[in-house]
């Protein structure tokens, strides 16, 4: 059965950009319908991951495997959904414009642009033209193109960035529904109180995973309140014994 | 070999792209009225400037073929320079979109828009300014949308080389105004110091304004028309696959 091969598959991976290296052999695992959190401070490396997830971004070495194929195939250009953190939608055009283009492209049913602008709470404003939209609805226009013709991975880059708790929350829910579906979510975020709601989270520092774990084990291995705790005792434990 | 991809097109991709793209021209008034106007503003203008029909019927038509090749230039590289800079170009990398499908999207838009842009600027001439043209005004029609095609390649391809909208503008200045200066309308090209002409031969405005003078001058379709309508279209297709070369799928 395809569901036995994970998600995502990544081994040794290396990408140095401008002569610095921003991840340095990075390994780990997703399995199929889980939610990967990428957490860790700005510059650490998610957004270059993220990349190397969806192809496109220039890798040095390692291998990167998505849903059984090299990342970045032919064949995958249907199956991962990804939004940038900074919105890549049509400025002048409107909400809904945007999604029958990307849905067009994808070769989503025409159907799929309204169901994904009302799963992401924009039904409102959808013949509103995206230049218009306050920051939060912008995102979430972004959030919506990743969305059409129902990827099986989804790549969302700090997606809830910006967002009021409530929308926040909703979107957590959706989320959760699509993963309960069996699509497979990796999402990043630097808000430390979201990575708790993943089944998985890898901690990310200087190109480095710090830990790879679930929320729990990494409260409950560190002896830590919270995960902003756990994850300052682990950066402590690491520059007092340095591998 | 990671980034190897065939540029395989896919009309269903292409048209929706065309579309997208006039959608885009469609909100923005102003940018269309600009499009539309200008040129014929220009005609009127140059018509009674001159105020003398002959010298009108010299110029105009070389005019003619250069505003769809500048205002095609501008438009295209300011547009793609938006789509590498937003995120949206590298969106449509990670979709099944292929290069053709990107370019041939800006090309038929482009190529629809010019021909608009034309069609208002050939009426106006030909009936209000009485224009006097030899030639047939079908020609004169493919020359002017070839030159706007060839304006849009060019500002595709130099489009690669802008970080900035700033940068982008001046690009019109620095690729199309040697060009302007070379291509036979200041001064015929026959008269130029041997060193100019050589480097106005190997310039594609120059072809595109020698086709328009042999429109506004040739009765017939000539062999030398079709040698300067071929070289526009191989310019036009070398500038694209040059553009092509600069959409890449994986960055660092």
């Amino acid at each position: 059965m395809m569901s036995s091969v994970p998600a995502v598959e990544v081994a040794g991976l290396r990408v140095v950009r401008g002569g610095k290296t921003v991840l340095r052999d990075l390994s780990f695992e997703a399995p199929r319908g889980s939610v990967l959190g990428l957490v860790g401070p700005s510059g650490c490396g998610k957004t270059t991951l993220m990349r190397c997830l969806v192809g496109v971004q220039i890798v040095q070495a390692g291998t990167v495997r998505v849903l059984g194929e090299p990342a970045g195939s032919r064949g995958l250009r249907r199956r991962v959904g990804y939004s940038t953190q900074i919105p890549a939608v049509y400025a002048d055009l409107s909400v809904r414009e945007n999604m029958r283009y990307f849905g067009a492209v994808l070769g989503a049913p025409r159907t799929d642009a309204d169901r994904v602008i009302e799963e992401v709470g924009l039904g409102g404003s959808r013949d509103q033209v995206v230049g218009t939209l306050s920051g939060g609805q912008l995102n979430r226009a972004n959030l919506a193109a990743a969305l059409l013709g129902d990827p099986e991975l989804l790549v969302l880059d700090e997606p809830t960035v910006g967002l009021d708790p409530v929308l926040r929350e909703e979107l957590w829910a959706l989320f959760r529904e699509l993963s309960g579906r069996g699509t497979t979510l990796v999402v990043s975020s630097h808000v430390m109180d979201e990575a708790g709601r993943t089944d998985r989270l890898l901690l990310m520092r200087e190109g480095e995973i710090l830990a790879d774990a679930t929320p729990r084990e990494l409260t409950e291995r560190t002896g830590a309140a919270d995960l902003d705790a756990a994850f300052l005792h682990l950066i402590h434990e690491r520059a007092e014994s340095p591998a | 070999m990671s980034s190897g991809m065939s540029p395989v097109l896919s009309p269903a991709i292409t048209v929706a792209t065309t579309r997208r793209i006039l959608a885009q021209l469609r909100h923005d008034h102003r940018t269309l009225g600009l499009l539309i106007g200008v040129p014929s503003v220009l005609m009127i203008l140059l018509r009674y400037v001159f105020d003398e029909p002959a010298l009108f019927d010299r110029i105009g038509p070389m005019l003619l073929g250069l505003f769809p090749f500048i205002i095609m230039f501008v438009v295209t590289s300011v547009g793609t320079l938006r789509e590498r800079t937003g995120g949206t170009l590298e969106r449509l990398m990670t979709t099944p979109t292929g290069k053709l499908d990107f370019l041939l999207g800006y090309a038929l838009a482009f190529g629809l828009l010019s021909l608009a842009q034309v069609g208002v600027v050939l009426v106006i001439s030909l009936s209000w300014l009485g224009l006097d043209l030899q030639g047939s005004v079908w020609s004169l029609v493919l020359v002017a949308v070839l030159d706007a095609l060839l304006g849009m390649a060019t500002g595709l391809f130099a489009s690669a080389f802008a970080r900035t909208e700033f940068q982008a503008v001046q690009f019109m200045p620095a690729f199309v105004l040697p060009q302007v200066l070379l291509c036979g309308l200041l001064i015929p090209r026959d008269s130029m110091a041997t060193w100019l002409r050589v480097i106005s031969d190997v310039l594609p405005l120059s072809y595109a304004v020698d086709a328009m003078q042999r429109v506004s001058r040739e009765p017939s379709f000539s062999g030398a028309l079709l040698r300067d309508v071929l070289v526009i279209a191989a310019f036009t297709l070398g500038s694209l696959a040059l553009g092509a070369a600069t959409l890449r799928r994986r960055t660092g």
